[in-house]
């Protein structure tokens, strides 16, 4: 029972990470009907930029580590946002009138550059990094079931982005102009709403997010892989098209469901079969539920 | 290719209109059967037939992104089938490979409707996501359980015969996989040339539209989905007996990637576009081996390319009329209305 | 006698919008009915309906007898229903040609052993199609248009396009969703009389047009429709001096 309870605590924090890159996911395809397949890789590519910068900075005395880990994170969310609107500018934007295949087929490209870019900085190559930062030990006990205070503060952390998130969409200005452009783009344009800078936004929180889960996962991991970004970005999208698609909370909540069921599966199964769980999942979901959990939000056009 | 040849009304293609075309394909064919009396270097011969086997993949990748317009990202997975179920029969309980064939067929069929009657219903972008991890818990089962050789695989797999043909050199099964892909080649035009063919088009260009026509599109998509599953389970057939040992690694999401990258690069919705595009993708690694590890970053880089510069690839389906139409104009009787070649 | 396609009480809700509400008309064989109203007025819905694309919040359509409120599009299509689009849609990396043909999906050969191996009856009915196909497109005049990709004709042609591809399924009903929209006066005249050629060959047409001039040219009843309701339906004259229907027209047009 106890290992039980020890692999959902794993599950949720999981969970967190999921649900951050699940979020950026979501909201591209909700607003451009894009599954970027890229997407994980911006997650990879912020993870090994934080290893670069991190070790540069040389963390020196205890107390300010947590500080200096928080200004690289804030500096790496930016950055990982930066990418995913550069991206979209130089490859997704101009093909925009193009068919969504051509455009997926495009994405998948751009995880094979982003990867094997990755592969081949001698530096990095193919071997499991160790993070320059580890999370510390020291926690707190629930029942017999053990954990730490850094478990906590990143499910905190990824709440709290994830609330905002969705109070950016579902309260602000902004938020409804996203709204607006994933329901009718034209219409949307009509009205006055500048709709690519409102798609680069989307791809600049969805890029932001995937930062911070990125340093999350450095340190709470302490290892870092070219591969990483992929399994990750897999694992996300089952989670958004679990929670339905198009949809912040169904996002973090299908991240949430899917990180205990990976997390229970390992147990139960061996960590190589934790992706089988997630696939069976999801074809027993669009068996079932097709619309995911909390229902889609995605606008057919008819 | 009928509507390659209509031109005015009333008129009927007669031998002699499809000739430029026909003879085309016939000289192509015949250059290829020569390939072997040209070099008979064993080791330009294996990469052939692996162009070959590619190219059978590709055309059967073909009809369900090209036709069909359904992303499919687990290919790889049908071939894996196909491969593992002949080394399983053939070398545990003894059956000659050409009767591994079939039950390939069907185990492969059997899991296209598991994987796509749910996923085809609804939203076609979610079979994206679904094929590739169908393709990894194909993977994943090959690697793990010891029926299927675990990692290493299976191996000893018995040699290939033809009624009394013995088949095994590369040069033998350079002109067994150039058979295959005559006759896969045929079966997907005589296929695009039929209400199933149109249908598929139909579905990719615009759904709503296509149902207003009566076409019960989730029915066609089910089919394009299983005859690509038919074509990867057969090629996977006589790719175990060619390398006479099969393992995982071989299977993976790259392989499915590359399949797909041999569409989408050579052309998609054309099966010529799917020929060039498998001869590209394992020819010219081939020709550059020194770069290896960067051969899909290179890969990647080029992808992102051609879906921005011609998002249907190379040789799209339509590609060649204009061609046609001047090379009537030049040999036929008629002057061509001219169209550019798009 | 029974009516060929009679809606009863036929409402349509989307969230708080009633784009239909407790729309009860007939459509009488060999009319050429016509569906007027301003814009909003839930024309364009009722087709969608009739043709299956959304399923009606209440009230049944039936035609020739039987029961279609919740049919498929596809089966409505097999039933002889077929229509045209507002924003024409056509298959655009297909030739002409292959467009008409696929209006004939239906009746074209599926026996997937014949298809492959080409059997003369495969042939021959391929053949059969695609000089009906051709007929279809001579019969809108773009008999020379065959070989070409649909996405590269204009926009009056792709009209013409879309009616030789719904004639070719020898359709009991046809829906024409605003066939004159966008068209110059001479495409007008020409399509005008394109329909007046399909009426006279027998079919069935259901019209929504906002040209007033066309409709009181051919058609033999109107309907008007008003923020999804029903307003008036009737011959075209005594709809035309029908007060509500003045009065729905001259409250919203800014002549």
């Amino acid at each position: 029972m106890e290992l039980f309870l020890n692999e959902i605590g794993n599950g949720l924090f999981l969970g967190a990470f999921f649900g951050l890159i699940a979020v950026g996911y979501s909201m591209v395809y909700g607003i451009l009907r894009l599954i970027n397949f890229a997407h994980g890789d911006f997650f990879m590519v912020a993870a090994f930029v934080s290893y670069a910068i991190l070790g540069a900075v040389a963390v020196g005395h205890a107390h300010m580590v947590w500080f200096t880990v928080i200004w690289v994170g804030l500096l790496v969310m930016f950055l990982t946002g930066l990418l995913a609107v550069i991206a979209n500018r130089l490859i997704y934007h101009p093909m925009r009138r193009a068919a969504l295949l051509s455009l997926m087929i495009a994405a998948l490209g751009l995880s094979q550059v982003l990867e094997n870019g990755v592969l081949n900085i001698p530096a990095w190559g193919s071997a499991y990094l160790t993070y320059p930062v580890t999370s510390p030990p020291s926690g707190f006990t629930l029942g017999t079931t053990h954990f730490t205070w850094f478990q906590l503060i990143i499910v905190i952390i990824s709440g709290l982005l994830s609330l905002g998130a969705y109070l950016l969409v579902s309260r602000t200005l902004l938020g409804k102009a996203m709204r607006a452009v994933s329901e009718d783009r034209i219409a949307a344009a009509l009205m006055g709403i500048n709709v690519d800078l409102v798609i680069a936004v989307v791809f600049f929180i969805g890029g932001a997010l995937a930062g911070a889960a990125a340093v999350m996962t450095g340190v709470y991991y302490g290892q870092i892989n070219y591969l990483m970004g992929w399994t990750v970005g897999l694992e996300a999208f089952t989670a958004a098209v679990l929670g339905g698609i198009g949809n912040i909370g169904g996002a973090v909540l299908g991240g949430v469901v899917l990180g205990i069921a990976q997390s229970v599966g390992t147990g139960l199964f061996g960590a190589e079969w934790a992706i089988v769980v997630t696939f069976v999942a999801l074809v027993l979901l669009l068996w079932l539920r097709p619309t995911g959990i909390l229902g889609e939000r995605v606008a057919r056009r008819m | 290719m009928s509507q390659n040849l209509i031109a005015d009304r009333g008129s009927r293609s007669t031998f002699a209109t499809k000739l430029p075309q026909r003879g085309l394909i016939l000289a192509v064919v015949v250059l290829a059967a020569l390939v072997p009396h040209m070099t008979g270097d064993q080791y330009y011969l294996s990469v052939g037939y692996q162009a070959e086997m590619l190219i059978c993949l590709a055309v059967g990748l073909n009809i369900v992104v090209g036709y069909a317009g359904l992303l499919d990202l687990g290919f790889a997975a049908f071939f894996a089938i196909g491969a593992y179920t002949t080394a399983v029969l053939s070398v545990t309980y003894h059956w000659t490979i050409l009767s591994t064939i079939l039950p390939g067929v069907f185990i492969s069929v059997v899991c296209a409707v598991i994987i796509g009657l749910p996923t085809l219903r609804l939203r076609s972008d979610y079979l994206a996501v679904v094929t590739l991890g169908f393709g990894l818990i194909i993977q994943t089962i090959a690697n793990n359980m010891s029926q299927f050789g675990g990692p290493t695989g299976i191996y000893g797999i018995p040699t290939l015969t033809i009624g009394s043909i013995v088949v095994q050199s590369a040069t033998a099964f350079y002109y067994v996989f150039l058979v295959l892909v005559i006759i896969f080649v045929f079966v997907s035009l005589r296929l695009r040339n039929s209400r199933i063919g149109r249908a598929w088009l139909c579905i990719r260009e615009d759904e709503d539209a296509a149902q207003a026509m009566g076409i019960k599109i989730h029915h066609y998509k089910m089919y394009a989905y299983m005859g690509g599953a038919v074509m990867g389970s057969v090629t996977g057939a006589l790719y175990a007996p060619a390398l006479t040992a099969i393992s995982p690694p071989s299977f993976g999401f790259s392989e499915s990637l590359l399949i797909l990258m041999a569409v989408a690069i050579g052309g998609m919705g054309s099966v010529w576009g799917a020929i060039l595009g498998g001869a590209i993708v394992v020819i010219l690694p081939e020709a550059f081996r020194q770069f290896s590890q960067a051969r899909f970053l290179v890969f990647g880089f080029v992808l992102i390319i051609i879906m921005m510069t011609r998002p249907r690839g190379l040789f799209p389906e339509g590609a060649f009329r204009g061609t046609v139409k001047r090379l009537r104009a030049r040999f036929g009787d008629r002057p061509a209305r001219s169209r550019p070649l798009q | 006698m029974t009516a060929l396609l009679e809606t009863r009480n036929l409402s349509l809700q989307f969230g708080g919008v009633n784009a239909l509400s407790d729309v009860s008309l007939s459509i009488e064989d060999s009319a050429l009915h016509a569906i007027i109203g301003p814009n909003g007025a839930g024309k364009t819905s009722l087709f969608n309906c009739l043709t299956g694309y959304y399923k009606p919040t209440s009230g049944t359509i039936e035609f020739l007898g039987k029961n279609i409120t919740r049919m498929s599009t596809a089966d409505v299509a097999a039933l002889g229903i077929r229509r045209t689009f507002q924003n024409i849609r056509v298959f655009p990396t297909m030739t002409v040609l292959e467009n008409v043909l696929a209006g004939a999906h239906l009746r074209a050969s599926s026996n997937l052993f014949s298809i492959i191996v080409g059997t003369p009856g495969f042939r021959r009915s391929e053949r059969e199609l695609q000089e009906n196909a051709i007929s279809s497109l001579e019969f809108v005049g773009l008999g020379e248009q065959a070989s070409k990709l649909a996405g590269d004709l204009p926009y009056g042609m792709r009209k013409r396009m879309e009616l030789a591809r719904v004639l070719i399924a020898n359709p009991k009903l046809v829906l024409l969703d605003e066939p004159a929209a966008g068209v110059s006066s001479v495409e007008r005249e020409e399509l005008s009389r394109v329909i007046s050629r399909i009426h006279d060959n027998g079919v069935s047409i259901v019209l929504i047009e906002h040209d007033v001039e066309l409709v009181m040219e051919i058609a033999t009843d109107v309907t008007v429709l008003d923020n999804g309701r029903l307003i008036a339906s009737g011959n075209p004259h005594e709809v035309r001096n029908n007060p509500d229907v003045i009065r729905a027209y001259m409250g919203r047009s800014r002549k």
